[in-house]
């Protein structure tokens, strides 16, 4: 059987829906809210654009979204420009933004609202963080155009006051790509070049895309990290930018910058000057007072005695000698007894006698020591003689003197039976004094000594 | 003069002033205060004065060692054309 069905294979088919898809729709407006925003790690944005009853996904790569002024997010209701694309893999179409735009509102008025809330948010434009003016600025660095107005309205604002100043102006541009990048550097260069009092980053009026510069958030930041004073004037007076809110003063204009520093300058010359007349106005015064009390004086009765007041001198200086005679006298007897005390003190403390009382006790310790010996000695003696006396009444030898002999064979051996001998045995007899050679003469069985 | 001395001559000056506005020093002593007083408002209005009034660009060579150089409006102007 023969099958003459046409079947297609998934990507034959997919490559024909792409190439229609891509053809109908190359580039189109669309509108929608943004929903399920995400940044890849490659930094591609992917969102799905949806209604209520549908939905688009789409995708900002990188390199668009760096033309994209604000930063898109959820719920935000946007006009995306593009044009669809198949991605064959996993069978879905996305649209390929090229342009985005959020509805309503103007882009940059919205990346404006959104950098403001997030430095507001860091605290970067906190009161807190507001630096005063100096009170007496001589030098002075401008950011802007050399070519522009602003430095035109500034300078002449200074020339018509006559005030001296030092201005060094770091040429940036003020509009454009490079400008937030110039603008930039040239605050960390101000800030560099050391020794300036204020700092004015200054631009004339123009578009919000003119100005634009001053809403960028590296401008912003390098404001905030100037270590001298920044004077914010960009624009005219409705004008209002992001770097408005981060310098330490915002200048209605150019001119009004110029005029915030020139009277910061002119009030601290006015202060010198007031300090001045009060000072030499005082010191009239004073002298004035003087001359009145001198003239008083002048007409007063001590005046008419004009010795009196040295007789009373002299008395104070007599009194005065007598008592400190009277006091040199006392602090001297005070002197000599605690020289006293201290010298007892000394004495009590002397080495010498230290060594005398340390002799001493060494020959109480010997004599302890010898006489101990004796004592110990004699009571070995006493304990010797007694053991003796034990000794001998228990020797066999006391028992002789009694009466009591001893009786030995010529070996030694104690005789104690009569079987230890015979008839004609040599025996030794042991008396109290003296020793009896002897021999046996008859050796009994049996004596008459009664049987214990 | 620095701007920090600049700022002390100016906190001691109005010190000054102000003790001898309050009456309470000898004569000797005020008299003393009084020259110190007028030595330190000569210096801090000389100090203000001598300010130069000058006009710089700041320039960057290619080593990024900073500069300057004068510059007026009109020369400005023209290299700006």
């Amino acid at each position: 059987m023969t099958d003459d069905r046409h079947v297609w294979t998934v990507s034959e088919l997919t490559a024909r829906i792409k190439e229609r898809l891509e053809a109908e729709f190359p580039a189109f407006w669309v509108e929608g809210e943004i929903s399920n925003f995400r940044v890849s790690n490659a930094g591609h944005a992917y969102f799905t654009l949806k209604e209520e009853t549908a939905s688009l996904k789409a995708v900002l790569f990188k390199g668009k979204a760096r033309r994209v002024r604000f930063e898109p997010e959820d719920g935000l209701h946007v006009l995306a420009f593009g044009g669809l694309d198949l991605y064959a893999q996993r069978g879905e179409y996305q649209l390929v933004v090229e342009l985005l735009e959020p509805k309503g509102l103007g882009a940059l008025q919205l990346a404006f609202e959104q950098l403001k809330a997030k430095l507001a948010a860091e605290g970067l434009f906190a009161p807190a963080r507001k630096r005063p003016l100096p009170r007496f600025p001589r030098k002075l660095g401008i950011v802007t155009s050399p070519g522009g107005a602003a430095i035109r309205d500034i300078l002449q604002i200074i020339s018509r006051r006559f005030a001296d100043l030092h201005i060094v102006i770091a040429p940036v541009r003020v509009q454009g790509e490079e400008a937030a990048g110039e603008i930039v550097g040239g605050i960390q260069d101000l800030n560099r070049l050391g020794n300036l009092d204020v700092i004015i980053i200054a631009r004339g009026g123009g578009s919000l895309e003119d100005l634009w510069a001053f809403n960028e958030e590296a401008v912003a930041r390098a404001i905030a990290h100037s270590k001298v004073p920044i004077i914010s004037a960009v624009g005219h007076e409705t004008d209002v930018t992001i770097a408005d809110f981060v310098a330490d003063l915002r200048a209605p204009t150019p001119s009004g910058a110029a005029e915030l520093v020139v009277e910061e300058k002119e009030a601290v010359a006015e202060l010198v000057a007031d300090l001045y007349d009060r000072l030499k106005r005082v010191v009239i015064q004073r002298i004035a007072r003087h001359r009145e009390r001198v003239e008083s004086l002048a007409r007063r009765r001590v005046l008419t005695d004009p010795a009196r007041p040295v007789r009373d001198l002299e008395r104070r200086l007599d009194d005065l000698a007598a008592r400190l005679a009277a006091g040199l006298t006392a602090a001297r007897r005070e002197a000599r007894h605690r020289a006293l005390l201290a010298t007892n003190s000394l004495l009590s403390h002397s080495p010498l006698a230290r060594i005398s009382s340390t002799t001493t006790l060494l020959e109480q310790l010997d004599g302890r020591l010898s006489s101990g010996i004796r004592h110990s000695a004699e009571r070995v003696r006493h304990r010797l003689r007694t053991a003796v006396g034990q000794l001998d009444s228990l020797s066999p030898l006391a028992v002789l003197r009694r009466g009591y002999s001893l009786t030995r064979l010529p070996s030694g051996e104690i005789v104690r039976s009569r079987r230890q001998v015979g008839a004609g045995s040599e025996i030794e007899v042991l008396l109290h004094e003296g020793t009896l050679g002897a021999r046996v003469t008859e050796v009994r069985e049996r004596d008459d000594r009664p049987q214990v | 003069m620095t701007d920090l001395k600049f700022e002390d001559a100016l906190a001691r000056l109005e010190e000054i002033v102000q003790t001898l506005e309050s009456g309470n020093l000898p004569l000797d002593e005020s008299l003393k205060a009084f020259e110190e007083g007028i030595r330190l408002a000569r210096s801090c209005a000389k100090y203000l004065e001598e300010a130069e009034r000058k006009i710089e660009l700041l320039t960057k060579d290619e080593t990024g060692l900073l500069k300057t150089q004068p510059w007026s409006l009109e020369s400005g102007a023209e290299e700006g054309k």
